[in-house]
């Protein structure tokens, strides 16, 4: 099984996610390319449970741990957006500057 | 770390064998802590309590006589002996022990603490009612209670040492309860001082008695003694003599007792618990438990014992005669009985002594407790103010009468079997004239015995106001301590039931000592014929040819009144020839010394030293010091002003530096593996 495709696959996904968390400004996208990466690293779950044939299933269980979080991340995540937003009028990263010392 | 370990007395083995009390003797510990406890949470619960901390106090006191009375039938069942040590550290090869000694003396004494001690408690409750620091009182009375036992509970003659001093503390809080009063005050102190003085003694006998004996275990020593140690019989005789004169404190044996009737000071229930049951049987207790020792290598101190002893009964009992004061006659008569306690010990008759101990306890108390009834109702201690009281108090008169005969020494009272074993042990060693005060004593008991119920309940009423019997919870401590008080003396009859011999026999070593089979004829005769001469003789003097008022009058003709009076000018000797010889020359020349050398020498230190520590304030403090500190400060608040910029705030910024911080890690372990 030749799992270097997938892997390469894997850390385009991650490093788009990097780029996006980086560069973006608006943070519903910045919340968006967290998942990404997550996935990213569900992917490698998934492969190397494969690749190791555990009959465990220890890598997809894993994954399905990461996505419930995920999911619960970003629900609390679009809930601070919002409140955010809803008092700054703007979803701006660089206008949030509440942790500024 | 805390080691417990009991030593069944297995250097006994000669001996009869006795059961180790189980379960009950390992736990005996509590009623020795509980006081404690129970004083504590007197403290900082009382005040909230319905009854002022009261309840906690009798409640603990109640579970104190319930644990005695259980040990008690178990002793008198099987026997009981044994020790239980912790140690908590030591000193070269001593070891420094605390414990608890359950034998048959300290299971007797625990019970008449528990039995006195709960009469008092009740009978308190009502009687300080109303009175300034009522939760404070009964702090120090449970705490009275718990010293006491700390004292009869302890293997170790150290912590018998802190039961002493304890005892002596209490008893000085409680003696000046009223200290508003200079006079009351002065008595604590006096009550103080004086224990503090025989305490001397006892602290250099203990000290004496551990360096020879390696061991402050008493059972150890005592072990030793009677088995030819040669260090401690070497020094026997000073160290008996030594503890005898820190007993001579605490039991208030002439010349020692000056403190005991100014101790009146305090609150009724206060001189019925010291003179009953704690305090001034310690030195009884003390002499009891060092017994075999007195016995056998320190028998010539006995002497001194036993005249001391003589001694006090008599003129502690002569000067009773004097007092006008109810309370007083109490005290010197309390002082007379342990006189005769002591006398007891003192020619060898163990059981007899700690009889008189256990049947003057509570009768004493009855006594104390019904004076404090007179004197609540009638708001004075002055008998002269008294008088035909035995219509309107009833209960407390009955009660009185009792006491008065059981402490005269008329059967079957519980005071004619102990009076009576103490005679038939002083004429059996061969002490004759001793024998003789012994049974002059018994006439004078009776005499003033009988003056004080005939000046306090007959005749006419001399006081003001209308004096009414006191409340229900007052008289049932009187009712039962005079059932004890009929009672208490069948516990040791000759020829028929000798239970008590048993019961204070059951000890690690055992008790050699006269024991009378049956009756001392004669002794019972004499003592009994001058019991009743002194009660008719009262009678004749005060009632029959006069009354309360002329009575005085007639035996104030005697010359050795204004001696009696004056307490044979003991207080003015100690007054004039310690207090003021210090007062005056020593105090002087101390004083010119003071301000002439020590105040210049001082001064001068004084200013040398002001002036070092000017030049090291501003050169050391301020320069370095000070310095110091201000400058670490400072580069604190900058560095941190500058190393805060990093936190922008800004997410994205946190999240590159993060990032490139994980790159660099990953390239650095790359090009290291």
């Amino acid at each position: 099984m030749n799992i270097i495709p997938i892997l390469i696959t894997a850390a385009a996904l991650f490093s788009i996610g990097i780029y996006g968390i980086l560069v973006r400004r608006n943070s519903v996208m910045v919340l968006l390319s967290i998942e990404l990466m997550l996935n990213a690293v569900n992917i490698n779950f998934v492969l190397f449970n494969a690749f190791l044939r555990d009959v465990l299933l220890q890598g997809q269980i894993f994954s399905i741990f990461i996505i419930t979080v995920a999911a619960a991340e970003v629900g609390i995540g679009l809930a601070i957006v919002l409140m955010i937003f809803r008092n700054r009028q703007t979803a701006n990263l660089n206008d949030f500057d509440l942790l500024k010392w | 770390m805390v080691n417990i370990h009991t030593i069944l007395p297995v250097f006994l083995a000669d001996e009869k064998s006795f059961g180790d009390g189980g379960v009950l003797a390992e736990y005996a510990w509590l009623i020795v802590v509980l006081p404690f406890i129970a004083a504590l949470a007197i403290t900082f619960l009382g005040k909230k309590m319905p009854y002022g901390g009261a309840e906690i106090a009798v409640a603990s006191i109640l579970f104190i006589f319930i644990y005695s009375f259980a040990l008690l039938i178990l002793n008198i069942s099987k026997g009981v002996v044994n020790e239980f040590y912790v140690q908590i550290g030591s000193i070269g090869a001593l070891d420094l022990e605390f414990g608890w000694v359950v034998d048959g003396l300290s299971i007797m004494m625990f019970f008449v603490i528990g039995a006195v001690s709960l009469m008092v408690f009740i009978y308190a409750v009502e009687y300080m009612k109303g009175e300034i620091r009522y939760t404070f009182f009964f702090t120090s009375l449970t705490l009275f209670a718990g010293s006491m036992l700390v004292l009869v509970s302890s293997p170790t003659l150290l912590q018998l040492l802190v039961g002493w001093e304890l005892v002596g503390v209490c008893s000085y809080l409680l003696i000046g309860h009223y200290w508003e009063e200079k006079k009351n005050s002065s008595a604590a102190i006096k009550a103080f001082i004086t224990n503090k003085v025989a305490d001397v003694g006892l602290m250099i006998g203990i000290i004496m008695l551990a360096l020879s004996a390696g061991t402050f275990r008493i059972s150890d020593i005592l072990y030793k003694a009677t088995h030819g140690h040669e260090s401690i019989s070497k020094i026997a005789v000073v160290a008996g003599i030594l503890l005898f004169i820190g007993a001579m404190g605490k039991s208030a044996q002439f010349p020692l007792h000056v403190w005991l009737p100014d101790a009146m000071a305090g609150p009724t229930p206060v001189s019925a618990l010291m003179h009953a049951a704690t305090m001034v049987t310690a030195g009884v207790y003390l002499l009891a438990r060092m017994f075999p020792f007195y016995e056998g290598v320190a028998a010539p101190a006995k002497e001194l014992v036993l005249l001391v002893g003589v001694l006090t009964l008599f003129f502690g009992g002569c000067l009773a005669i004097v007092q006008d004061d109810l309370k007083k006659v109490l005290a010197y008569s309390t002082v007379s009985q342990l006189g005769y306690m002591i006398t007891a010990l003192g020619a060898g008759a163990y059981t007899a002594g700690l009889m008189h101990l256990w049947t003057h306890a509570f009768f004493k108390a009855l006594l104390f407790l019904g004076a404090g009834s007179v004197i609540h109702a009638v708001g004075t201690n002055n008998m002269s103010e008294m008088g035909g009281l035995k219509d309107v108090m009833p209960k407390t008169f009955k009660t009185f009468i009792i006491g008065t005969v059981a402490l005269s020494g008329l059967p079957p009272l519980a005071g004619f079997f102990s009076k009576d074993e103490i005679l038939a042990s002083l004429s059996h060693e061969g002490y004759a004239g001793y024998f003789i005060v012994a049974v002059i004593g018994a006439f004078i008991t009776a005499f003033y015995m009988t003056r004080a119920v005939v000046k306090t309940f007959f005749g006419e009423y001399r006081g003001e106001g209308h004096p009414h019997e006191s409340e229900q919870l007052m008289t049932i401590p009187l009712v039962v301590l005079s059932v004890m008080a009929v009672v208490a003396g069948w516990v040791n009859i000759p020829g028929i039931y000798t239970g008590f011999t048993s019961w204070v026999g059951t000890r690690g070593i055992a008790i050699k000592e006269y024991h009378p089979d049956s009756f001392d004829l004669t002794a019972m005769s004499l003592g009994l014929l001058s019991a009743v001469t002194g009660i008719l003789a009262a009678y004749f003097i005060y009632i029959k040819f006069g009354n309360a008022e002329t009575g005085d009058e007639k035996i104030r003709l005697q010359p050795v009144w204004k001696i009696l009076e004056n307490k044979y000018y003991l207080d003015d000797l100690y007054i004039k020839g310690i207090v003021d010889p210090l007062k005056t020359q020593v105090a002087r020349k101390v004083d010119k010394f003071n301000s002439k050398v020590l105040d210049r020498f001082i001064n001068t230190v004084g200013l040398a030293t002001a002036f070092l520590g000017k030049i090291v304030y501003s050169n050391f403090d301020q320069g370095g010091i000070d310095k110091l500190v201000n400058s670490v400060s400072v580069g604190t608040d900058n560095a941190g002003g500058k190393v805060k910029l990093i936190q922008s705030g800004r997410v994205q910024q946190y999240l590159t530096l993060f990032l490139s911080g994980v790159l660099l890690i990953s390239i650095i372990i790359f090009v290291l593996y």
